[in-house]
């Protein structure tokens, strides 16, 4: 499956500091400019010199969400996708509107502790130390096609992990999907054979 | 929708018997009521989501708070299907902006729910959405954060309800939608 990768120049709403993103003129789709302009960027969180993508102002504006979902609804939608897997929190928020819309289960992907019954878990590296997230046994089944779903890639540390959780369960990743991408955090990489796809790309800081 | 059983949807049925309850989870005498297999099934995650559209869709309702993390997971579809904007709700330090915040009593101590400043106006009309209401006490605080800033609460919407923990009487006087009980 191709890399269809699609930015535009997002607009900050907050900050003074101009995030500059290569734009693509032609073929580009109509409904990006405005879902771009929608995420509010914060400076210095969590912490000094990191540039925060705030999705939640595009959660504020109606038209923008709807565009949000329908452009992945578009693309994954008869492509024999029975399972849509959401990285905690804001996974949660993209995942289930996208699952329901193409008739496939929607995996919760969690920090640990947090599923009630037995569970699957990965590791993962942060800056400092490691973490790690869990699925419920029994959540997907050996030959199901997946798609990973989170707000954002940075450095790819937590989409690498639910690839292999899910990937050692049998389970094919079609592709994971975010509406950012902080491409200098280089994330891709970190994906192998899986294909990315994004909505808009952002300086990282 | 909430408690009549001879009005009761046929959809219902189907939810509720895809509930799995773990025992002693988080801790030993609690049946945890887990909805994550709700959500393994396309048809009755989509009649939970249905059931909640149909009753919101013609009230106006403008935000749907959504309470972390369950929440998330059903606010979003309800939201998008009634034109209404999402607003997350979430645990100390997650929302990255300016932040007002509700504290909550836990069993022992308390907790706190945020919401970002500006995300809700006067004048909004909101649903509040989790997964289940048990004591009430994450609900309570997310009406007094709404209200705080003029919103006007219109009801609060959960998939299962623990009628026994009374958490329907902590509610400000707010109606509750519920699909299931769990006795």
């Amino acid at each position: 499956m191709t890399i269809l990768f699609v930015c535009y120049k997002q607009q900050p709403a907050v900050s003074q500091e101009s995030e500059n993103m290569t734009s693509k003129e032609d073929g580009q789709d109509p409904r990006l400019p405005k879902i771009a302009s929608s995420i509010r960027v914060i400076p210095d969180f969590p912490k000094p010199g990191i540039m925060f993508q705030d999705i939640t102002t595009l959660l504020l504006d109606t038209e923008a969400f709807k565009d949000t979902i329908d452009i992945f609804v578009e693309r994954y939608k008869g492509k024999g996708i029975s399972v849509v897997a959401g990285v905690e929190a804001r996974g949660f928020i993209f995942g289930p509107p996208i699952a329901l819309a193409i008739g496939a289960k929607f995996v919760p992907m969690r920090k640990p502790k947090k599923l009630p019954g037995k569970v699957f878990s990965e590791e993962y590296s942060l800056e400092y130390g490691t973490d790690k997230i869990e699925m419920h046994v029994g959540a997907v089944e050996p030959g199901e096609r997946a798609i990973i779903i989170d707000d954002l890639i940075a450095t790819g540390g937590t989409l690498s992990a639910a690839i292999r959780l899910l990937e050692r369960v049998g389970v094919k990743i079609v592709e994971c999907a975010c509406v950012i991408e902080l491409p200098e955090l280089k994330g891709r990489d970190k994906l192998g054979e899986t294909p990315l796809f994004i909505l808009v790309t952002s300086d990282a800081a | 929708m909430s408690g009549n059983k001879q009005d009761e949807d046929p959809r219902i049925n189907g939810i509720k018997t895809k509930i799995r309850v773990v025992p002693d989870f988080p801790k030993k005498g609690i049946m945890f009521q887990d909805i994550t297999t709700v959500l393994l099934d396309p048809k009755a995650f989509k009649d939970t989501i249905d059931l909640f559209v149909e009753r919101y869709r013609d009230k106006n309702i403008s935000v749907v708070a959504g309470i972390e993390a369950r929440g998330f997971i059903f606010g979003p579809p309800i939201a998008l299907a009634i034109g209404a904007k999402f607003v997350p709700l979430r645990k100390p330090k997650k929302l990255p902006g300016e932040t007002i915040f509700e504290e909550y009593e836990l069993e022992y101590g308390n907790d706190r729910l945020e919401m970002h400043v500006g995300a809700v106006e006067a004048g909004d009309r909101a649903l509040v959405v989790d997964d289940l209401i048990a004591t009430g006490g994450t609900l309570c605080a997310a009406i007094n954060l709404l209200e705080r800033v003029g919103a006007e609460v219109v009801e609060c919407a959960c998939v299962i309800e623990l009628p026994e923990l009374k958490g329907r009487q902590r509610l400000k006087g707010k109606p509750l939608c519920m699909l299931v009980e769990y006795r």
